[in-house]
């Protein structure tokens, strides 16, 4: 090894504090661009891989009723590779153990062999055995959250009968990747089950011989899926189809799109934070390494080193850094990766997963890492080779303090408040590198709003549920009737045990279009002056119903590209099937979901039938629920029962499991850049002022009354940047919210005083740690040798 | 002042210079460090530069060594005007034939005895093994210790190993002894001497002792910017008989 590489590791090994800081600082950035990519390419391989191999749906549509004959023409719709009819109905499942009732999706499998398209993985136990129709398989997500195996038996209530269910195996299917319940706004896998049975045995049960009211198209590459769904659509019109829908529109697959869509914005904000943040450290860093070291350059280049092979020395020493960076980064990146995946994995119902630890990512999240990072030092290096031999010869000049010299304000100001001696050393050594101490203030506010940004996702996901059930869905239970029923059904309802309060609603699915938009829902009437389920506006206030008028939910509206006052074609694909034309009277702010609301009365007029109801919203005794639960279960004319209260619990244990994870990391990611900031803040100060601290100690002054002259500099910089971090932390939350805005699911920015807090407290105890690092130092500074180093 | 009319017309020339003048702009003042020199350094002279603080010995020395440019005139190394070359001019002329001694012996602090004569040899084309550079000055014994283990006196030696372990055409020193206590300083001048006699390497030496002027083969006395004075040894006192 070369005497100057020696001279490099040696000088790495003297600031290994700085380095192993900043290098850390940059694994960070690393790590959550590695883990961000890796998650993404590992989800959509895992994806694709699945999609594929178990054959995922292109196009998907319902009826209500069709004749089997019909398949061989849908079949023949030009851009339509493979068809798969079958029997989907939603019922009512009895689950031991469970209070309340689940909800059942039941799907038909083909008696002789694999289904076309949505095909299942069996994960335990067996296959359907043909002549057995009682036999049924369970997804997986159900059977684990019931503790439901083979062998055990659920009960459903199957077109009005009571029927017993033996469970023969567990199943996961790409159809319900994420397993959710319609109309609901959570997953819950307790609460919602999908039941695959014998295609003979659903043909019975619901009397559709040689029928199916489900199908599913697979296209060619080259077909346009709207015009498939056009003549779809034309097909199943007369049997009652509710309208197709292509992948995009699928819940399972928008939820997965909108989760890759969340960790592509994670990828895109924060690791530049990270770089950016190292890249200053790297530059102020060398920049006094090389202002330390100028003598030393000097006598290298009197003896013949040319201005290249010294930039070179130094640029290895911040590649140095920056390479251990990156390669923690890598490790640390490649470990999150494998362990988010997983979490997905476990989150999502995929049968296997790929974490593809693609090169490509790593060499992006490295170039990346050592671009942002050189560059931050290059201006430093650049110093040093610009450094004149006989110029780097003289020892530098002494610090000019003075009203010409840059932070002229402060220096001005300062001698003219009546203040101590040390803090005006401080003040004025502030005041002195203004751009430096600027950039420390700017660093540990970024540590402040990465925390920021990041925890007032518990904020944000807090008011979405709160604004979603105790603002607008105040019902404790909403059941659904198997058919509409006539409104006397309010009376039945109302009479059933500790049910406080009912409310009818009326839910018909449409397509709604404007100008090229278009887009199935499910309108919704509700009743003038409901209390219940109700709509309200951003100040909470209760938004009257328009007496004809339909009212979207922002989200849906932005999908339309319609607003208030717009005209929406409406087309109703249920019952006489009325097309009519309606103006949007209002749009209100739901955070979740896409959803259209009409008057029930005008919605029985659009109808044209009489007053019905599609279910009721309940307000329950929590005292008589059981009993309620139990009546439930036993009448048949109800589809499905959904408790608000465990519904928000299970969300809550959601975002718990997967966001208490994510924010630890963000947690000891703020640390770290407060840490690398503040260490490595403190000692460039210690080494610039090592001398006038020394000299203070001379005259007297106490170990205490310099830490102070070198702290305090660093706890008023902290003190500034803890507003401007909140600030900053705002603006990039801000900027959260407006950039994820899918159609599940928007967030409202929210951020509560006690997210700004702990923030904040964060970052001061990491200050706090690491003053006290470095503050030991000055204990152990050398009076005697300070002072006789040459100046 | 010329100092041609002392030539030796058998003895080449190592440094030429031809009213090299030097003016430093210190903030809004100017400051003329150099006011007109000509100078010529035979090959194998021993000469000694004095003068007082800011009588513009160390900016010559600098410009000689290609550390720094004048602003006015040229400087000639044997027929070579280095005053015209550029920056990477000058760093292969520095690497080349130039070897420099400082006051406070600026060795790397975090490099051995050995790795400072190292970093030199390393970079040079016919270097003497930096064992041998350290035993010339009587640091065989010493060449793993790092400067802050070393004496003053010892530090010295080292930089003087580690300007002639390329075998420099010239050795040019700026006060070597500055920082020395006597007895360490003319262990030090010894090795110049011995350096200059034994190896012919042209030596100029700043210092503010006037004892040392009786070792060298010329003492060039400076004032304000100029030559003021030059006085020529027939006789050289050894380094060992020096006293001060």
């Amino acid at each position: 090894m070369t005497a100057i590489n020696r001279k490099l590791l040696r000088d790495l090994g003297r600031m290994r504090g700085q380095a192993v800081a900043i290098a850390l600082v940059i694994a960070g950035g690393v790590a959550t661009l590695v883990t961000a990519l890796g998650t993404i390419s590992s989800l959509e391989d895992t994806r694709t891989a699945f999609y594929q191999r178990y054959r995922f749906a292109h196009i998907f549509a319902r009826a209500r009723r069709a004749p089997q004959h019909l398949a061989p023409r849908i079949a023949d719709i030009p851009g339509v590779m493979r068809t798969q009819t079958r029997i989907a109905h939603d019922v009512l499942v009895d689950v031991a153990g469970l209070a309340e009732p689940a909800r059942g999706r039941l799907l038909s499998l083909p008696t002789d062999g694999r289904p076309a398209l949505n095909d299942i993985v069996v994960r335990t136990g067996r296959g359907l055995r043909t002549g057995h129709v009682d036999e049924v398989i369970v997804n997986v997500r159900f059977a684990e959250a019931n503790d439901l195996v083979a062998g055990d038996t659920v009960s459903a209530n199957i077109n009005g009968k009571r029927r017993r269910l033996r469970i023969v195996g567990t199943a996961l299917s790409p159809e319900f990747v994420y397993a959710i319940s319609p109309g609901e706004v959570v997953p819950d896998n307790r609460r919602f089950g999908v039941l695959w049975m014998s295609r003979t045995a659903l043909e019975a049960a619901f009397d559709l011989k040689s029928a199916f009211n489900d199908v599913s198209l697979a296209l060619r590459r080259d077909a346009v899926a709207e015009d498939v769904v056009a003549r779809l659509d034309d097909l199943l019109e007369p049997f009652g189809g509710t309208g197709g829908y292509s992948r995009r529109e699928h819940v399972s697959d928008a939820f997965l799109r909108s989760e890759l869509e969340q960790l592509r914005l994670m990828a895109r904000v924060l690791p530049p934070i990270f770089l950016g943040v190292a890249a200053f450290l790297l530059n102020i860093v060398v920049a006094r390494l090389v202002e330390t070291e100028r003598e030393q350059i000097g006598i290298l280049k009197a003896f013949g080193y040319s201005n290249a092979a010294i930039g070179w020395t130094y640029l290895k020493l911040v590649l140095a850094i920056v390479l251990a960076g990156v390669v923690s980064g890598w490790i640390l990146g490649a470990w999150m990766g494998h362990g988010m995946t997983g979490l997905y994995a476990d989150y999502f119902g995929f049968p296997f997963l790929r974490y593809t630890m693609a090169p490509s990512v790593f060499a992006i999240a490295g170039a990346v890492g050592i671009l942002a990072a050189a560059g931050g030092a290059l201006f430093a290096v650049r110093r040093a080779t610009r450094l004149a031999p006989a110029v780097a010869m003289q020892p530098p000049p002494p610090t000019i303090y003075g009203r010409s010299s840059g932070g002229g304000f402060l220096q001005t100001f300062v001698p003219q408040m009546r203040i101590r001696p040390a803090t005006r050393m401080l003040l004025r050594h502030i005041a002195r590198w203004p751009a430096r101490s600027l950039l420390t203030c700017a660093g540990m506010a970024f540590a402040v709003a990465l925390l920021v940004s990041s925890l007032f996702f518990f904020d944000a996901i807090d008011e979405m549920m709160d604004a979603f059930f105790s603002r607008t869905q105040r019902q404790d239970v909403t059941i659904s009737f198997t058919e509409p029923r006539s409104e006397n059904v309010l009376y039945e309802v109302a009479a059933l045990p500790g049910v406080l309060a009912a409310e009818l609603y009326r839910a018909v699915p449409v397509r709604l279009r404007h100008g090229h938009h278009s887009r199935l829902v499910a309108l919704t009437g509700i009743d003038e002056g409901a209390d219940l389920s109700r709509l309200v506006d951003v100040h909470d206030a209760p938004v009257a119903l328009p007496p004809a008028g339909l009212v979207l939910t922002s989200s849906l509206a932005k999908l339309l590209g319609a607003g208030a006052g717009s005209t929406i074609d409406v087309e109703v694909l249920e019952g006489s099937r009325p097309t009519r034309t309606l103006p949007v009277g209002a749009v209100v702010e739901e955070f979740v979901g896409t959803a259209a609301y009409l008057s029930r009365g005008a919605l029985t007029e659009l109808m044209r039938e009489s007053p019905a109801a599609s279910g009721a919203h309940l307000l329950v005794d929590p005292l008589t629920q059981r009993r309620l639960f139990q009546q439930l279960k036993a009448t048949p004319l109800v589809q499905s029962v959904s408790v608000q209260g465990t519904t928000l619990a299970t969300f809550r244990a959601i975002v718990d499991e997967t966001m208490g994870a994510m924010a630890s990391f963000y947690v000891l990611f703020a640390s770290m850049i407060a840490i690398g900031v503040v260490y490595n803040a403190g000692r460039l100060s210690l080494s610039e002022r090592a001398r006038e601290l020394a000299s203070l100690r001379v005259l007297g002054f106490t170990l205490g009354e310099i830490a102070y002259v070198l702290l305090g500099e660093l706890a008023l910089l902290t003190l500034l940047a803890l507003p401007l971090g909140c600030l900053l932390g705002y603006g990039i939350a801000a900027y959260l919210t407006a950039s994820f805005d899918t159609e599940l699911m928007r967030l409202p920015l929210v951020i509560l005083p006690a997210t700004y807090g702990y923030s904040m407290l964060v970052v001061i105890a990491a200050t706090t740690v690491t003053s006290l690092v470095v503050a030991r130092r000055l204990a152990r500074l050398d009076l005697v040798a300070v002072l006789k180093a040459r100046e | 002042m010329t100092t041609s009319d002392q030539t030796d017309a058998t003895t080449a020339i190592s440094f030429r210079t031809v009213g090299v003048t030097k003016v430093y702009q210190r903030g809004e003042t100017e400051v003329h460090a150099l006011r007109g020199v000509d100078i010529e350094i035979l090959d194998g002279e021993f000469a000694v530069l004095m003068g007082p603080s800011g009588s513009g010995k160390s900016t010559l020395l600098n410009i000689l060594g290609g550390l720094d440019r004048p602003t006015a005139g040229a400087v000639f190394f044997r027929d070579r005007e280095i005053s015209a070359l550029d920056a990477k001019g000058l760093t292969i002329f520095r690497r080349a034939s130039v070897g420099f001694i400082f006051q406070f012996y600026n060795l790397i602090p975090s490099l051995t005895a050995c790795e400072n004569v190292q970093l030199v040899t390393e970079i040079s084309r016919d270097p003497m093994a930096p064992e041998e550079a350290l035993r010339l000055v009587d640091m065989g014994d010493r060449i793993d210790h790092f400067p802050s283990q070393l004496s003053g006196g010892e530090q010295q030696r080292v930089a003087v190993a580690r300007a002639i372990a390329k075998r420099p055409e010239v050795l040019l020193c700026d006060e070597p002894t500055g920082a020395l206590d006597s007895a360490t300083g003319i262990t030090v001048m010894e090795i110049l001497e011995r350096v200059n006699a034994e190896l012919g390497t042209t030596t100029l030496v700043i210092t503010h002792n006037s004892g040392i002027a009786d070792m060298a083969d010329r003492g060039l006395a400076f004032g304000d910017g100029r030559i003021v004075d030059t006085r020529t040894n027939t006789t050289k006192r050894p380094a060992r008989e020096l006293a001060w």
